[in-house]
């Protein structure tokens, strides 16, 4: 009886599939953005691989593009000041540098919202108060919180790279439909051709105090290097404790295997 | 123990027989997981799932009861609650790689471990409870993944939760009041949120307790082994331990080495991006696609795309969906053939290989677009799937002539000249 209304039921979904499967599909249309789009560019960073390790005086640079560029739009909520140590910062560095930033603060004699210099224990501070403020000061675009930046699209660092080099002149045969509207510019490393943020990066746009010349393509590799550290910080400790982890593994498992061999030397099996 | 000649527990010790007297608990570790059950002698690799499976179990409540000490289940810092663990727990970053990780190395060995009990037919008599309750354990495991995702509310923990909450809403007149009360509201939000979170914590004690079920019902008929031949005598079997715990010590080993691999060098690549983005009501993913282990299922559920029989195509994907899984409760009695092992059903072991390539083909088009050519090869995958268990099986175990099977596990193992020790 089972076997019989298996037989019922399984043939009612194979029918129904095939009916659904022969179904004539509507003509596709071509897929205009995906024509242009573009994969990301090859990047390479210290930080790569196994056994990568950051590059501190590459973060240092990366960040002074951050905060002189990018943190005027861009807030970096889930980092701690604090955590520029990590950078290669000294203790009073970094607490000279949280004195930089303000950070809304409650007036104590009067309770009303004021502002304070920063200490190391604060969050960077976001440039906007709220989400209607960035899109009232943005045309209605809302900056990305960068903090994550790197671990939330495909192929990160490549990716942010690719997008801040990646501004190019509108292709003569772009159609009408997807050539950027009023403040939108083209960039095909975007999902759909056109950013609302205008290039960020000009040459020499920042000085470095280590005297690397600032080129875009320099500025771009810099600050990608800071934003996987910003979404990733603990990643030199992941990569050491992976390595102590595996020998320890890789020398117990053999010694389980031997184990297992000299207990069964004697049984067939 | 079903078996006379298994080892006798004897309490060595002064403290032993005190012990054995008021809680014999070491009697029953003895006979449960010692030298006092016998196991056929002949397993292979393909046996260490089991005990890899439970090792995965503790690895996730370890992880997710310490991370649960750092978490916090409401939409508006749920999100940042993870970072913290990231980013100031000590080895915050540790445990959470390693219990995301985790779920899908638990998924990883129990596929491996369901494909032993599908080829080597461990679903058969004596053992159909063994295979239900290991079916149960299955659907609890998904239930517990599927809300485990949803807690760290990113735009996939959120976009998931409105679609498998969704399917509900396919059920005819009452689907739409079930979602809301699932949910607790007409979307995600803290209400949702903190019952995943509440379930989320007590599923895998229920897993737990379901596993001692497992087990136990395993233990009255003893495992099967790879000639699928009931063990007939003491020349057969030898006893778990130290046999097999050796045996499992080394197989742990190996599982760690890759999931160490995976947890320290690649702890990312079975997550989507997107996940690092907080949830947002107002801004839909392009492509929102569960965890890759319920890639198959998703395939399935979307292969129905035309209304038929009066069945709107959305509910055809809600039963087949299911049903792809409730099927397997079933298994037992669509299969009827005497013969366990598939080593020894030319014809079985044919239809087992394409039902495997079926559902990785299945699994690929899950985790792809929905759209052209993926949704035609999931529809004929996802028929050939139904068509494997629901009527091929049945029939072929009716047809088939297997191959002669060995006298006993031991004259396969020694091979055929020798005399079984009478």
């Amino acid at each position: 009886m089972i076997r019989f209304g298996s037989v019922v039921i399984g043939l009612v979904f194979v029918l129904t599939l095939l009916w659904a499967a022969f179904t004539p599909r509507e003509a596709a249309t071509p897929d205009v953005v995906k024509q242009f789009h573009l994969h990301p560019k090859e990047l390479h960073l210290a930080s790569d691989g196994p056994f990568g390790r950051f590059d501190r005086q590459q973060l240092q640079r990366g960040f002074q593009v951050y905060k002189e560029v990018c943190s005027a739009c861009h807030s970096m909520r889930h980092v701690a000041i604090r955590s520029l140590t990590d950078l290669g910062f000294t203790e009073a560095e970094v607490k000279a540098l949280a004195k930089q930033f303000t950070v809304p603060s409650v007036d104590p004699n009067t309770g009303e919202p004021s502002t304070r210099p920063g200490i190391p224990a604060d969050h960077f501070p976001s440039p906007y108060a709220n989400e209607i403020a960035a899109r009232a000061a943005n045309n209605n675009a809302l900056p990305p919180d960068l903090s994550l930046i790197t671990k939330a699209r495909h192929e990160g660092p490549a990716y942010v790279y690719s997008l801040l080099t990646g501004y190019q002149d509108v292709p003569a045969n772009l159609p009408a439909e997807n050539r950027p509207g009023t403040g939108l510019h083209y960039n095909p490393y975007f999902a759909n051709l056109n950013l609302a943020m205008p290039a960020p990066l000009g040459a020499d746009q920042v000085t470095y105090a280590d005297g690397t010349k600032a080129t875009v393509d320099q500025m771009a590799k810099d600050v990608t290097a800071f934003l996987v550290w910003t979404a990733e910080p603990k990643l030199e400790n992941r990569h050491r404790t992976g390595l102590g982890v595996l020998i320890f593994l890789l020398i117990t498992t053999v010694l389980a295997y031997m184990a297992y061999r000299t207990v069964w030397a004697r049984e067939k099996h | 123990m079903s078996f006379p000649w298994a080892e006798h527990y004897e309490p060595k010790t002064e403290f032993g027989r005190w012990i054995d007297q008021r809680l014999p608990l070491p009697r029953l570790v003895h006979g449960a997981i010692g030298g006092g059950y016998p196991v056929p002698r002949n397993l292979n690799y393909f046996w260490n799932f089991g005990v890899l499976a439970g090792f995965a179990l503790v690895v996730q409540i370890v992880t997710g009861i310490i991370l649960a000490m750092h978490y916090a289940a409401s939409g508006a810092i749920a999100f940042d609650s993870v970072e913290h663990i990231m980013r100031d727990v000590n080895s915050g970053w540790l445990l959470r790689y390693a219990h995301a990780n985790g779920a899908s190395f638990f998924f990883i060995v129990v596929y491996l471990h369901i494909f032993r009990g599908l080829y080597y037919g461990s679903y058969k008599p004596p053992r159909e409870v063994v295979w239900m309750l290991g079916v149960v354990i299955f659907l609890l495991m998904m239930a517990t993944a599927f809300m485990g995702y949803v807690l760290p509310w990113g735009q996939m923990s959120f976009w998931g939760a409105k679609v498998i909450t969704g399917l509900f809403s396919a059920i005819p007149i009452v689907g739409e009041p079930i979602q809301t009360w699932l949910l607790g509201g007409f979307a995600p939000d803290d209400a949702a949120l903190n019952r995943f979170f509440s379930l989320h914590y007590l599923l895998p004690f229920v897993i737990a307790g379901v596993i001692i079920l497992h087990i136990w019902s395993l233990h009255i008929p003893g495992s099967s082994n790879p000639t699928g031949v009931e063990v007939k005598g003491p020349q057969d079997t030898l006893p778990f331990h130290p046999y097999y715990t050796a045996k499992d010590g080394f197989g742990l080993g190996v599982f760690l080495v890759i999931f160490s691999l995976v947890v320290f060098f690649a702890p990312n690549a079975l997550g989507h991006p997107d996940n690092y983005i907080p949830a947002n009501p107002m801004s839909t993913p392009a492509h929102i696609v569960p965890e890759w282990y319920f890639w198959p299922f998703y395939a399935i559920l979307r292969a129905f795309t035309v209304d038929f029989l009066f069945i709107p195509a959305k509910l055809w994907g809600v039963l087949a969906m299911f049903a792809s899984i409730l099927l397997l409760f079933f298994l037992p009695w669509l299969d009827s053939s005497p013969v366990r092992s598939g080593n020894y059903r030319p014809k079985f072991k044919m239809f087992f290989w394409i039902l495997m390539l079926d559902v990785l083909i299945l699994g690929y088009c899950g985790g792809a677009p929905a759209a052209e050519p993926f949704v035609r090869i999931s529809q004929f995958a996802a028929a050939y799937y139904f068509l494997h268990f629901l009527v091929i099986l049945p029939i072929l175990s009716r047809i088939e002539r297997p191959l002669p099977l060995p006298n006993s596990i031991s004259e396969s193992v020694l091979g055929v000249s020798a005399q079984p020790a009478e």
